[in-house]
């Protein structure tokens, strides 16, 4: 018990370092901290650097990539690599590498917002859940209203009811983008919701937050200092799976006529449109299926290693 | 604290297996309920010696990717209900592959000539040929009149209800005559009880199964007694029904069902079947097989299985909105209005030319269709006779649209790449429902209109939304709150009186009709409804095909549609079997099951 | 504790009721409509007619009242007679009938349940089987390569979806190997040897696709829950006692950190009721997925509806079980 007793004082130590008042000797941030236990993590940095690489390929590579994504080439249909087409053509000979270059920039962006949408509004609900009894009921019961319902009616009524004005606020783009990605983060959060709310009750009885209670910290400062980073671990598990499922929904969505246009290359629709070729041309499902895969355990290694660089146990000085 | 946790594990683990493993063994004992239809009498079990080779073939399996949920045409009566009900129940003439009306459970077809049509077409006396329902009871008039007081009566919610349209009575003349008689004259009266859509049901089984008892009846819409080669033994909505030979059949003597058991498939994908007919051969029959070409000719160069192409008169086409769907408009959105709405380009005849010049249609087939299509300028492509007068578009001329535009006087003024007319940005949207294959044609179509300075911007909509009619959606292809949509439609019969119909302007949808019509792109001529009324009463066979024609060529020329691609059905069957002739489009794919046999090797 | 567990389940009964409505809500409002899967060449009259016998016109709150009756009235005590075979009252009653088939829904899910439980229960627990060790080991040898090369399998496991692993599983295991049959056939009963070797057959491959993707998602939380205790003070107090390594790992390690992975688990035992859209749609399967799926496109409302209420059922009934099992496993949590 007397363990637990030094954790509370050692994160007490923390969050007052982070707070200015004990700042003696040399400045040390939290966040400088932080960064510094990362870089130490080689998983992680592999995987900032694999995302970086990523994200510059698909915002900056088009430009510099001589095909054009939307240019069609009949007699040239259905190719295997060539020198010309690096990942040969599809079925109406648009080069398929500069449809993947230009695919990943829908994809990431609509990945990446997804998912911390539905993490931010997940991690949200479990905490208030778990830590106000009062509002644990209802909070729950919304989980479980959102995990009953049928999704396909429920995105069916969102665009109907939704696509239009968003269209004429936005313009069909940005309209479509944030229609988009508010029915795969509402969609999404009620598993975290819940992982999250039962770490918060264990969480909540434990010493170090009865003592921070007990010297009377307000309640928000320890949500954000002592509840908030004990649950990171689960909450960076789900980012990491939510950026794959979202970049997976968002092709299933444009499938069924409910998202970008259908010529708007994104990874997930490239992948789904090459399947039945997987015999024929295998190369055409390898890359984005690959680069879906390789953003994903990138995420999860940064995860990993923020979640290493954020326990103050593991920080050593 | 770790063995209750394990127990609960241990507990939950057995608790599933034991679930699973008790719902499976108890499937084999007929349950009570009527999920799992049984059929009456015990047919299945006391087959009688037939004496020859009937039933002696074994076991077919047939891949339906979209699963039959019910054996009754009249209550579920899309096309996958129809086939599975089609080797059960038999109407009174079928059409051959050729579009042909053959008799079937009728001696001969009724006409002027043998003096089964009345010589002023105001009835038609059928004469039943002397056969037996599986129960082994006989087949009479009555069945047939109970029929059609089935479909007729409201409450029964009769899906084919339209083909017994104009009939004032159905009467025995005795057990084996049948008269219909019509409101009027009837130049084609083959509507009712032809073809798979409308077999002849048993009225002993279904009496109690009339109006608003009809859905009730879960045995009787599950496994209809019939006259066909088979008797439905086991039937699981949506996933399975399996049959076995009808031992009363007509065909007995004949040898005839080859196969003793027909197993029909649901479930999963069109490439799917194609890869299970066509690669594994797990199966003798994949029905519907829209797939693209190249992967259908990698899959049947296997070499044990054949894709088979059968043409009816489904035509792709793109319909043209002849009203304003401005979202400004409010309610008021691709509504006709006495012609007070008009659209503000696409009325303009020429300018919807250059969108079909501009379009390479064999491309289109190319990459899309192959085999499954052929290039066509005609709504009407099928037989007798096609119109020949609009074939020049069969030709893309990218130029010849530019320059036709340029005539119009649509012309890009501000220089953004997109011509102008009459101050309206020639700008559409492009909608069709969602499917690999309309994808990939709209996105060609898209890069060829962009070439002539057209603005196109593409919609796809999951097809139980486009096609699923309901008011309150802006996305329904009736709505038709886009400039252009693309989808396929035909006729339902050989005959094309219905058809043409649809395009008269009281077919036009609108709000007081729930936008119920058929005359999608608001087609508004006094001359075709003129021409359309003389159809309805000629009665010479050359004089109909010459009005088609010409009613074909003034829906063309108006502008309102664009016909692109003569579809055709395509499915693909095991090389092993046998028989069964080309692939009939007119009528069930299973027309003439009875007569196909399985050869190994 | 077994008054909280009262109160939670009457507590359900407003939550479900509420659900209900909601559902019955979207429904209403979703576009689509059971005439949609008529062909074209069927005239709009003749639409019309079927919605009406369909009932699709009758007021919204009606239909749902006729639908609470048919479900918590009707269906128990027909279910109620069929399992004893005793007649209740004149047993002519309106049971819910599914606009597509015409035939009582009820029967149609019970109908699919084998198939359904015979896949996602043997993917759901095989899926454990091997999530469990594969995250223990990679956290206790964190930074391994057991433990990288288990983060990237598992990460491609699960970003890499069931519309792609389904055919490529097909494609090796029945177009090059011809192993396994690429569909299932669920007429298939066993009752010997060979029919137990057949049924094994044609689980194996989408058995083995969930397994594979149950067991991502799952090894990575048991992973980082592991990490989370590993680091606690009481290993180092319980390593300091002198315990065995073995011991230390097994006994309170394990332990401790398979507490929120029940819970995990229980929640997602509803799941397996729900089906897999797309590995019942690549294997050809037709169980409740299927059947939801198809119901949602065809707009099947009744029996949409109905499917939708018992996952719902389901869903509240074990989050509860997961409550209770987290209750009883972890003392630091009390429900008053």
């Amino acid at each position: 018990m007397a363990d637990t007793h030094e954790r509370a004082e050692e994160i007490t130590q923390e969050t007052l370092g982070d707070g200015g008042i004990a700042e003696v000797g040399e400045h040390r941030s939290l966040w400088g901290d932080v960064w510094r236990q990362f870089r130490r993590h080689k998983g992680a940095m592999a995987g900032l650097v694999v995302v970086t690489i990523i994200v510059l390929g698909a915002f900056v590579g088009p430009i510099f990539y001589p095909h054009d994504p939307f240019d069609i080439d009949v007699p040239n249909a259905n190719q295997g690599p060539t020198l010309e087409h690096l990942m040969g053509t599809d079925t109406i000979g648009r080069d398929i590498m500069a449809r993947v270059l230009v695919g990943g920039r829908i994809s990431l962006a609509v990945g990446f917002t997804a998912a911390l949408l539905g993490i931010f509004i997940g991690t949200g609900v479990g905490i208030l859940a778990g830590f106000f009894r009062r509002l644990d009921a209802l909070l729950m019961r919304l989980t479980d209203l959102f995990l009953a319902l049928p999704v396909l009616p429920l995105l069916l009524v969102i665009i109907l009811l939704f696509r239009d004005s968003l269209r004429e606020r936005f313009g069909p783009e940005l309209g479509i983008f944030l229609l988009v990605v508010f029915i795969i983060g509402i969609t999404s959060w009620m598993q975290t919701a819940r992982i999250v709310r039962g770490e918060v009750l264990a969480i909540k009885r434990q010493e170090f937050v009865l003592a921070a209670q007990s010297i009377g910290t307000r309640r928000r400062n320890i949500i954000m200092r002592h509840i908030f980073p004990n649950v990171l671990s689960p909450v960076m598990v789900s980012a990491a799976l939510g950026v794959g499922i979202a970049i997976i929904t968002e092709s299933f969505l444009s499938f069924i006529g409910l998202g970008f246009p259908s010529d708007f290359p994104t990874w997930g629709r490239l992948l789904f449109d090459a399947v039945p070729f997987l015999e024929i041309a295998p190369m055409r499902v390898i890359w984005p299926g690959a680069l879906i895969s390789l953003t994903v355990i990138s995420v999860n290694f940064i995860g990993d290693g923020l979640r290493d660089a954020l326990d103050p146990r593991l920080r050593s000085g | 604290m770790l063995k209750r946790s394990k127990l609960l594990i241990i507990f939950a683990v057995i608790a599933l297996v034991a679930a699973a493993c008790g719902d499976d063994t108890s499937e084999t004992t007929p349950t009570t309920s009527g999920g799992t239809a049984t059929t009456q009498g015990t047919t299945a079990t006391t087959q009688p010696d037939v004496g020859s080779a009937a039933g002696s073939g074994g076991n077919i399996t047939l891949l339906q990717w979209q699963a039959p949920t019910a054996v009754n045409p009249y209550l579920s009566g899309g096309t996958k209900e129809l086939l599975a009900s089609s080797i059960v129940i038999e109407p009174l003439g079928e059409f051959t592959p050729a579009g042909e009306l053959v008799p079937k459970l009728a001696a001969e077809i009724p006409t002027i000539e043998n003096g089964g049509l009345a010589a002023d077409q105001t009835s038609i006396t059928w004469t039943l040929k002397d056969t037996v329902w599986s129960d082994g009871t006989p087949l009479t008039a009555d069945d047939v009149v109970f029929t059609y007081e089935y479909c007729t009566t409201e409450a029964t919610g009769c899906t084919q209800s339209s083909l017994f349209a104009g009939i004032t009575s159905v009467e025995a003349v005795d057990p084996l005559n049948v008269k219909i008689t019509f409101e009027g004259p009837t130049p084609y009266p083959y509507n009712a009880f032809v073809s798979y859509q409308a077999p002849v049901i048993q009225k002993a089984q279904f009496e109690q199964c009339i109006g608003a008892a009809a859905a009730g009846c879960t045995d009787a819409n599950f496994g209809p007694i019939g006259t066909g080669p088979y008797v439905v033994r086991e039937f699981r909505t949506n996933d399975t029904a399996l049959y076995d030979f009808n031992p009363n059949y007509r065909g007995n003597a004949d040898g005839q069902p080859f196969f003793g058991e027909v197993l029909i498939k649901g479930g999963g994908d069109a490439d799917a079947s194609a890869r299970s007919v066509l690669q594994l051969g797990e199966a003798d029959y994949g029905w519907n097989l829209q797939v693209d070409p190249t992967v259908l000719d990698n899959l049947e160069a296997t070499g044990i299985g054949t894709v088979f192409a059968g043409f009816a008169s489904n035509v792709e086409r793109l319909m043209i909105n002849q009203t304003n769907p401005d979202p400004a408009l409010g309610d008021l959105r691709s509504v006709y209005g006495d012609g007070n709405n008009p659209h503000p380009f696409l009325t303009n005849p020429n300018i919807v030319k250059a969108l079909s010049m501009a379009i390479d249609r064999q491309t289109l087939v190319d990459v899309g269709y192959k085999s499954g299509g052929t290039p066509t300028c005609n709504v009407w492509p099928a037989p007798p006779a096609q119109s020949t007068n609009n074939d020049d578009c069969l030709v893309q001329d990218i130029e010849g649209a530019k320059a036709l535009l340029d005539a119009e006087g649509a012309v890009d003024t501000d220089g953004d790449g997109v011509r102008e007319y009459n101050g309206a940005r020639l700008s559409v949207l492009y909608q069709t429902s969602t499917n690999a294959v309309r994808q990939s044609n709209q996105d060609l179509i898209k890069a060829w209109w962009e070439e002539i300075g057209v603005e196109t911007e593409l919609r796809n909509i999951d097809a139980s939304v486009f096609f699923g009619g309901d008011p309150a959606s802006p996305d329904t292809y009736q709505k038709f709150y886009a400039d252009i949509e693309m989808y396929t439609n035909g006729s339902g019969s050989v005959d094309p009186q219905a058809y043409m119909g649809n395009w008269v302007q009281a077919e036009m949808p609108t709000p007081a009709n729930n936008f119920g019509g058929q005359n999608i792109q608001r087609f508004a001529s006094d001359e075709y409804d003129a021409l359309f009324s003389e159809l309805t009463t000629e009665s010479d066979l050359a004089k109909r095909a010459e009005l088609t024609i010409q009613l074909n060529d003034m829906l063309v020329q108006s502008g309102s549609m664009v016909p692109m691609i003569w579809r055709a059905s395509v499915s693909a069957y095991s090389n092993e079997i046998q028989n069964q002739g080309d692939l009939n489009a007119w009528d069930s794919e299973y027309w003439n099951i009875h007569e196909w046999t399985r050869v190994v090797g | 504790m077994g008054r909280y567990a009262i109160r939670r389940m009457l507590g359900a009964i407003p939550t479900l009721i509420v659900i209900s409505l909601v559902i019955f809500t979207i429904l209403e409002l979703a576009p689509g409509d059971p005439t949609g899967t008529l062909p074209l060449t069927v005239p709009p009259e003749v639409r019309e007619n079927i919605r009406e016998t369909l009932g699709l016109n009758d007021p919204f709150f009606l239909s749902w009242l006729k639908w609470m009756r048919q479900m918590f009235i009707s269906e128990p005590l027909n279910a109620i007679e069929s399992v004893t075979g005793l007649q209740i009252g004149d047993g002519e009653r309106l049971r819910i009938i599914s606009w597509a088939s015409r035939g009582p829904a009820v029967d149609t899910i019970v109908e699919r349940l084998p198939q359904t439980l015979w896949v996602l229960g043997l993917g759901f627990i095989f899926g454990i089987i091997i999530a469990i060790p594969v995250g223990v080991v990679s956290a206790y040898k964190q930074y391994s390569i057991f433990d990288n090369a288990g983060t990237v399998i598992s990460m491609i496991g699960y970003s890499v979806p069931v519309f792609f692993t389904g055919p490529l599983a097909i494609i090796v295991f029945s177009v090059w190997l011809g192993w396994f049959p690429s569909f299932y056939d669920t007429t298939h009963t066993v009752s010997d040897w060979s029919s137990l070797v057949f049924q094994m057959k044609q689980l194996a491959m989408p058995v083995a696709v969930l397994s594979l993707f149950n067991a991502a998602a799952l090894s990575r939380f048991t992973r980082s829950s592991m990490l989370d205790n590993l680091n606690e003070d009481y290993v180092r107090t319980a390593r300091s006692k002198g315990l065995t390594e073995n011991r230390v790992v097994m006994r309170h390690v394990l332990r401790n950190s398979l507490i929120p992975v029940t819970t995990l688990i229980a929640l997602q035992v509803p799941g397996i009721f729900a089906g897999a859209i797309v590995t019942e749609q690549i294997f050809r399967i037709n169980g409740l997925g299927q059947l939801l799926i198809s119901a949602i496109n065809g707009a099947d409302y009744p029996m949409v509806q109905t499917l939708t209420f018992i996952f719902a059922v389901l869903i509240v009934l074990f989050n509860l079980v997961a409550d209770l099992i987290y209750g009883i496993l972890d003392p630091r949590i009390r429900y008053e």
